[in-house]
Order: structure tokens, then sequence, then C-alpha cells
């Protein structure tokens, strides 16, 4: 399968009084359509500048970003981004936040069909009784839904999850997780989500990019996670490599996210069993 | 019988039941979390014991007595900390001291106060307004005043639900280091399971509202003191963390009433907002990929 989403030397500098600041320093992804691949680091090491900057919101200083073929410049519709807060119109219900998307992406459809397909995503969410309430009148948990039909809604040719569930408590974070993993399996999106929670990134990602601390933050190490597909929350727990891939990635966070350039390749899990998980050696991205 | 004992407590405010059919029985020096979902009713569950709220059926008891009323035998731990913003945090915790111990000299007190605020090791903040303080560090004047005025059971309403993962993680150190040096019994409430099973000595469900209900207990019998980092190579814990998630959610999707809806999504394609259509007479037509999809969810 082609790339279908291709970030080459993407690089983020921002001027200061005292001279640049480089945030982001030569980084480079290479996302497969239809894949989900997670960035995990620590709060501000540049992980949301990056899916900034692939949403079209941050400008890019350096390098480029290739989605479908064709160079990114500026926002559009072709990206659907969930944020961490839900950032719903007050004035306007649920259903209305998603149909002011859909009215612009699918304008040359009739209005039964526009009214369709807002129907249809804010249902298989969950909201098939709430979504003629306000924002003010639903709980975090189903704005949060809203946020997540409304992405979908548009039908993008990627998926941007900006800490999605961060604002949410673990057991509706779970719930959520459940829901947005069952639309993305249905709708075959590629999926870049940021995170800094273990547990979401390898339940829901292909890939797991762990990214070092910034400044110049760059690639650290990459975890391919094959848990079998669809994934349900029991059956992951249960399996024999999550919690042997948990701990990597928690000592990575705690320990090598810290150093600046890995050098040296850490010590490769005991035996990959059953070649159901396997991690890569460092891939270091040199500067 | 138990320290804390509810038998058959319910609580309804008008309609439907919030509470049901709860038993729960709490030993002296124990620390029990009760882990449910946000509205499923744990404020509820504690504002019962603490006497804030009156039962609708059902008893309980603390060391024997019927609780009828709050009192400071029992003390309590809010989410949002509950502090008076015009006094410090010296003043926050005396103001409690004084309250149950009236007679003590002022002297007494003051040492009181002060042997509490550096408990939670705030002594260079004594003299700070709440305004003036993290939030993790109002929680620590917060629990310093509940400990201070010497409660026989301590009640934890989701005290760090409002805290960043690091202060979350300091704070449920601390209040683990207290618990083993002071032996109070707990009751915690949460809605994070690996904060319950880190903390307690026993976990319980709480299932989904409306009509929520305790489930079947979990005893947690990883030695103390516990390594939140160790903790994950411990067999013990991945169980106990699998089962009562497991149980959490399915307790969760059986409200789902099986309600199925018919659903259509027609297959269009979205417009390239970029690269406008050529003007052909009459109105555009939506590209479409195949046919309508039906689908139908329970909902």
């Amino acid at each position: 399968m082609s790339d279908h989403v291709e970030l080459s030397n993407l690089t983020k500098i921002y001027p200061t009084p005292k001279g640049e600041a480089v945030i982001v320093k030569d980084f480079n992804l290479r996302i497969k359509k239809g894949e989900f691949v997670t960035l995990i680091g620590h709060s501000g090491c540049g992980k949301s500048t990056v899916l900034s900057m692939l949403a079209g919101l941050s400008e890019i200083s350096d390098g480029s970003i290739i989605l479908a073929a064709r160079e990114l410049d500026g926002a559009g519709p072709d990206r659907g981004v969930v944020f961490q807060s839900p950032s719903l119109l007050p004035w306007l219900t649920a259903f209305e936040n998603v149909m002011l998307g859909v009215n612009q992406v699918f304008y040359t459809a009739d209005k039964t069909e526009r009214r369709e397909i807002v129907e249809y995503y804010l249902t298989v969410v969950g909201l098939g009784d709430a979504m003629h309430k306000r924002p003010a009148e639903l709980s975090q948990g189903m704005r949060q839904r809203v946020g997540i039909a409304r992405a979908f809604a548009l039908k993008p040719k990627m998926l941007l999850l900006d800490e999605p569930f961060g604002m949410l408590d673990t057991l509706t974070r779970y719930e959520l997780q459940q829901v947005l993993i069952e639309l993305w399996r249905k709708n075959k999106i590629t999926a870049l989500m940021v995170t800094h929670d273990v547990d979401e990134a390898l339940f829901l990602s292909d890939r797991i990019v762990c990214m070092t601390d910034g400044p110049a933050a760059e690639v650290g190490e990459i975890m391919d996670v094959h848990f079998p597909r669809p994934r349900e929350r029991k059956t992951v727990f249960e399996h024999p490599d999550y919690y042997k891939l948990r701990e990597q990635l928690i000592e990575f966070l705690e320990v090598r996210a810290h150093r600046k350039h890995p050098t040296a390749t850490p010590t490769p899990p005991a035996g990959p069993s059953a070649g159901a998980a396997a991690v890569s050696p460092v891939e270091t991205v040199s500067t | 019988m138990a320290y804390l004992e509810l038998n058959n407590v319910s609580k309804h405010f008008g309609g439907a039941p919030v509470l049901k059919d709860i038993n729960l029985s709490v030993e002296k020096g124990e620390f029990v979390a009760i882990v449910g979902f946000s509205g499923a009713g744990k404020t509820t569950l504690i504002s019962l014991i603490a006497g804030l709220l009156k039962p609708g059926h059902g008893s309980l008891t603390l060391n024997d007595l019927e609780i009828t009323g709050p009192g400071p035998d029992r003390g309590i731990v809010f989410q949002n900390y509950s502090l008076l913003p015009w006094l410090t945090v010296f003043e926050n915790i005396l103001l409690a001291v004084e309250a149950v111990n009236p007679n003590w000299s002022a002297a007494k007190r003051t040492e009181h106060v002060e042997k509490y605020i550096a408990m939670v090791n705030l002594t260079p903040a004594r003299n700070k307004l709440p305004s003036e303080l993290s939030g993790g560090m109002r929680q620590r004047v917060s629990v310093a005043r509940a400990l201070a005025m010497d409660p026989q059971i301590l009640l934890l309403d989701e005290p760090l639900s409002a805290l960043d993962a690091l202060t979350r993680a300091t704070l449920q150190d601390e209040i683990s280091r207290i618990w083993s040096e002071n032996k109070k019994t707990v009751l915690m409430i949460t809605n994070d399971p690996d904060e319950g099973i880190l903390l307690a000595d026993r976990i319980i469900p709480l299932t989904a509202g409306p009509g929520a209900t305790l489930g079947p207990e979990i005893t947690i019998d990883i030695p103390r003191p516990r390594d939140r980092k160790a903790i994950n190579h411990d067999a013990r814990f991945k169980k106990i963390r699998r089962e009562l998630i497991a149980f959490m959610l399915d307790s969760k999707s059986e409200r789902h009433t099986s309600v199925t809806k018919k659903l259509i999504l027609p297959d269009i394609e979205p417009e390239d907002l970029e690269r406008p259509p050529r003007i052909f007479s009459g109105r555009p037509k939506p590209k479409r990929a195949g046919e309508i999809k039906e689908e139908t969810v329970a909902i």
C-alpha cells in the first residue's frame, strides 16, 4: 500500500526576542492509508504542534506535508479534527453543529440526504435521543461525542485527534474510545492521534510513535501494535503482550524521552511471543 | 458488627431511584474505594454517609450509632476543595479545630494545626489564601483540615478528579503515606480504577445509574507500600484491573435498552472545496460511490 500521508523533515521554529526557538526539528513520518498512528510524548514536547501543522492551523517553517498526493496548504475539510475541548458553537444544537460542516462539504446533495448524514453519525456515537440539545444541556462526554460525529460526518481523508479524551474521566474515556474505534473501523479513515495516555495509545493504534522531549523534538521510537482487530477492551487487556508493551511505553516516557539523542539501542523485549507484537529498534532521525 | 454499616440503603429524588439496595460494611482501619461512572450516584452515596442527605430506605450506622446528620466524627474531602476564600491555610484548618475542640487552649490548637500543615507539606504556604495556591495545594489543605478534626472515618469524594495526572500521582502517594501513618478508616470514591487499586484494601464497583447499586467487591491483596511503577509487573494488579474495568463497562452497556433504529447513510462523496466544479447547465449532482447503506443500530 502506498503512503497516504508523508511528513518530510517537518520543522517548526518560532521567532523569539532571544533568537529562534526550534520546537520540532526534522520530523519524518509516513502513514499508510487506513492506518491509525498515535504520537505519544510529554506535555510540551511538540506533538500537538505536529498535529496543528497537519491540520493547517499552524504554519510550516520547513519541510513539507503531502496528503493523498497533494501538498498541504492551509486548513480544509479534507482533514477532520477532534480537539481536546469539543469546541462546539453554544447557540447551535448538536444537530446544527454537525450540519454546519455537512452543508459546506455536501452542498451538491439534497436536504434529505444531508439530514440523513447528520442523523446517522449522531446516532452511531450514541446521541440518538439528544441530537437536538444545545451543548450546555450535554455532559462533557456527550459533547465530545458530538465532536467525533462532526469530524466523521465530513468523510475526511484524514482524521486528526488532539488528546480527544484528555478532559474526561477514565471510565467515560474507555467508553468513547470504543465509540471511536468502531467508527474508524467502519469508515477506514487514516488517523493520527496525539495523547499521553498509554492505555489509550495501545488500545487504538496500529503504530505508536514516541517523541523525545522538546525543544527540537523528534521521533524517538516506533512501536508496532499487533492486537487483532476488531478490538474489544477485554480481549486487549487479556492479550499476553499488553502489559509488556505498556511497561515499555511508560519506561520510554519516564527515562528515554528525556535523552536528547538516543545512541544505544534499548534491549528489546525478551522473546517477542507468538509474533503478536514486537518493537522495532530505535529509529533515530539524525539531525 | 462492622464499623461503618449500610443496610439496604436507597435514595431517590422524586422519580427513579438514584441508589438502590446499597449494602456496605467497612471495618475499622480499612481503606475502601468505590469506583463508579460520573453521574452514577457516587456523591449521593457519600452525602448519605456524611449525613448531608437522608436515605429513602434502609439504615446507616457508624460505630453502632445511627447516622442522623452531619458531625465531626466524619471528615470529608470534597472534589472542589470547599475552602473559605478569605481565610489563610492556617485559619481554614484552625476553624475546623476550634469547632471540634472548643475547650482547648490557643497554644494547643495552634500546635495541632501546625502539625497537620506539616503532614501535608504546606508549612511554607501556611499564611497564603486559597486563591494563591494551586489546585493540588488547595486539596492538601482540604485533606489537612479533614484530618485535623481527628474524625473516626475519612470520606474522600473524588478528591483528585480536578487535578492533572502528575499532581494526582503525587497526592495519591501522599494519601497513601498519611493513611499508613494514621491508620484511619477511609472510604474513598473515585472514577479512576487505577487510583482505587493503588490505594485501597478493597475496591467495590458502583454500577451505572439510574438505580445504581454496589457490585461484587474485589480484595486487593497487593502488599504495601505499593509502587506505582512496580505494580505494573504484578500479576494480581493486572487481574484486578481487568476484572474491574470489564465489570464497569458491562454494567454500563446493560443500561442501553435494545431499541433498534434503522439508519440510512447516503453514500455520497464530499466535494472538493478548493476546486469548484465546472459550471454545467443546471444544478451539480453529488458524486456517488455506491449504493445507499442501511444499518440498524441499538441505542
